[in-house]
């Protein structure tokens, strides 16, 4: 048999479909899965006290006492670290893909469905063709501030992953100003977008560093204040605490639990695509007036780390808004007393511990991803707006609206019982789903209005 | 005051309600079928049939019903045709082409010389996938061999020309050419062709 192994990857699929269908299961399910596995197994063990009892009971070892023991907690670290840099990209990527799809759709075109089954490996077609092209500086750019610039805003990504959860136990570590972490270190993003528009010496990138730091620092305070909402209503600065404080089931999230914080969700859902440079907040790198503002003279890696950065902040921008308003990992039906009483005492923690925790990482990505997807369905939906809306948008509605949900959760913690704060829930828990339900009545309209159209998901 | 405050709440409504129908509109486009056709593997029928009947793809000749007038030569604009004619030696009545050549490379598909055919010898097909290994086959003569020239046909009155099915001939002869490799730009003896 011959193998013409060319650059042409479609040759390939759609040589061998079954191969195709194979290699794609495996990047699209494999690759995220093992990484899940190896978080719950690795990050509920990185507590010294912990790794010290293992040491002791399977090595006979005496870790604590061990002059080795920070190598050990470090190497553990690491580990763990590697494990969520690795997420970041591949999240980064496979949304990509999600985009270009869901864009596709919505503009009656197919978008990238040709390497891998359903076009699924573009985005390592994608960053292969990245790593290989030539890394250039310009002539007159600064040197080590161009070079320096993707370390800011890839640390800005990844920082927030260290209190950001994906289960009951699956988080890093648990801070007790976990939100007040999470803020301060996304706006190492924009000392990244500013440093590469000032470094690359040309005007268009330099007015998307400007841009974009005047940007993100309007909307860190409707953003901060949004965020405080759900803080008050937990009375905790910990992530970990503020999904604790809410439940299982709808009702019970703070989105619901009152109009304040409602309100809030959504400031606080806006200010952050406006801090993650989403449209309709893309003013920075605006490619029709821009060229592509910040990072108009990168290329190669450094492109594609910017690029990623851009992606994977979506999770960051979902997380977080799942995290603090729509209940985070927690299962319906699945109590703390639960958790606790599977956990039990000994070193390994029972079975039904794992499957809670695996329940509530599924929990947490399915509605991560349900963010994700409205972020990118908002992005093919909205014009970019100008830069004086976009001031105007921040300063004279989400920043009163802000305090206002403020001072209205203040005065709703102090005044309303609990029995007020469970019917409000229901209330609003009905009234979304009525929203919902009239959305997809008027979708249908939409689509039954044009003669000859109708729900057809074909032509993949 | 009171519009103030009545075109500041209403800036918020506003933005809600084009926000949801926006996002309806969207949504709903996602649902439905995009309207790509997979060219080239994902069709049901050829491409070439599914192109509107008065596509201008590749001209065609069919030297079977070619009177030899030279009308589409003359229409021609960048001279892209070029027809020989000359007397049969065994028949001098009979006059024969002996040369009918078409370069599609330099063709621009303007349709001018279809029009005055009298007999629609010459037309477009549907035919467009005119990729050639060497750019000298996109060059087609229609009178193959000038030793076996093509007779000018005589039109019969109310009746008309028995012209082949489109695009037939046309098949034919870029499945003959469009394999010949172009000739070594260095000549004979350079490295071989595969």
């Amino acid at each position: 048999m011959k193998i013409t192994l060319g650059l042409d990857s479609t040759s390939l699929t759609r040589r061998y479909p079954r191969l195709a269908i194979l290699v794609t299961l495996f990047m699209a399910f494999g690759v995220p899965l093992s990484l899940y596995v190896a978080a719950l197994a690795i990050f509920p063990l990185n507590t010294p006290e912990r790794l010290n009892a293992m040491a002791q009971q399977w090595l006979g070892f005496n870790l604590a006492g061990s002059p080795y023991r920070y190598l050990v907690y470090t190497g553990f670290l690491l580990l763990v670290a590697f494990i969520a840099v690795n997420y970041t990209a591949v999240f980064g990527g496979v949304s990509t893909w999600v985009e270009r799809r869901v864009a596709g759709r919505m503009q009656s075109r197919i978008g990238p469905n040709r390497t891998g089954a359903a076009g699924f490996l573009a985005w390592v077609a994608d960053a292969v063709k990245m790593v290989l092209k030539e890394d250039t500086i310009p002539a007159s750019a600064d040197g080590l501030l161009f070079r320096g610039a993707p370390y800011f805003s890839m640390v800005g990504l990844l920082l927030p992953f260290v209190v950001l959860p994906f289960g009951e136990s699956t988080v890093v570590t648990d801070m007790n100003v976990g939100v007040f972490y999470v803020t301060a270190v996304t706006a190492f993003v924009v000392v990244g977008i500013l440093v590469s528009g000032w470094a690359s010496n040309s005007k268009w990138a330099l007015f998307g560093g400007i841009r974009g730091a005047a940007q993100v620092l309007s909307y860190e305070i409707p953003a901060g204040i949004a965020l405080m909402v759900p803080v008050l209503m937990a009375g905790t600065l910990s992530m970990q605490g503020i999904v604790r404080a809410q439940g299982g089931y709808p009702w019970d999230w703070f989105v619901f639990q009152n109009p304040a914080a409602f309100v809030a969700f959504f400031i606080a859902v806006t200010s952050s695509l406006a801090e993650g440079n989403r449209t309709p907040f893309d003013l920075p790198e605006a490619e029709s007036e821009l060229v592509a503002g910040y990072h108009a003279e990168y290329s190669g890696f450094r492109l594609a780390i910017f690029l990623m950065v851009e992606w994977a902040n979506m999770w960051i921008m979902g997380g977080l808004a799942v995290t603090l308003f729509l209940g985070g990992w927690q299962v319906p039906g699945i109590t703390d007393e639960m958790y606790k009483a599977a956990l039990g005492t000994g070193l390994v923690p029972s079975p039904t511990w794992f499957v809670f925790q695996a329940l509530s990482m599924l929990v947490f990505a399915v509605k991560t991803w349900a963010l994700v997807f409205t972020f990118i369905w908002l992005r093919w939906t909205l014009p970019r707006v100008r830069v004086d809306q976009m001031m105007s948008l921040c300063w004279k509605y989400l920043v009163p609206g802000a305090f206002l949900c403020f001072i209205v959760t203040l005065l709703w913690q102090l005044l309303v019982p609990p029995v007020g704060v469970k019917i409000t829930g229901i209330v609003f828990t009905v009234f979304a789903l009525v929203l919902l339900v009239k959305f997809l009545i008027d979708t249908r309209r939409n689509i039954d209005k044009v003669k000859g159209d109708r729900v057809d998901l074909s032509n993949w | 005051m009171a519009e103030a405050i009545r075109e500041y709440f209403g800036h918020i409504t506003d933005v809600v309600k084009t926000f949801y129908q926006g996002l309806t509109v969207t949504l709903s486009y996602m649902l439905r079928r995009p309207m790509t056709v997979q060219y080239p593997d994902r069709l049901e029928k050829r491409m070439a049939d599914m192109l509107p009947s008065r596509y201008r793809g590749l001209l065609e000749v069919d030297m079977a019903v070619c009177t030899g007038c030279m009308a589409c030569e003359r229409a021609c604009p960048i001279a892209v045709i070029k027809i020989a004619t000359d007397k049969d030696p065994t028949n001098p009545k009979q006059r024969v082409i002996t040369q009918f050549d078409i370069d599609e490379s330099k063709c621009m598909f303007c349709g001018l010389c279809v029009e005055p055919c009298p007999t629609g010898a010459i037309q477009h097909t549907h035919e467009f996938e005119s990729t050639m290994k060497s750019v000298d086959s996109l060059v087609f003569r229609w009178v193959a061999d000038p030793e076996q020239p093509a007779p000018f046909y005589r039109p019969v009155k109310g009746q008309d020309a028995p012209r082949a099915p489109l695009g037939e001939i046309l098949r034919k002869k870029m499945a003959e050419t469009s394999w010949i490799a172009p000739p070594s730009i260095l000549g004979p003896g350079g490295p071989k062709q595969d």
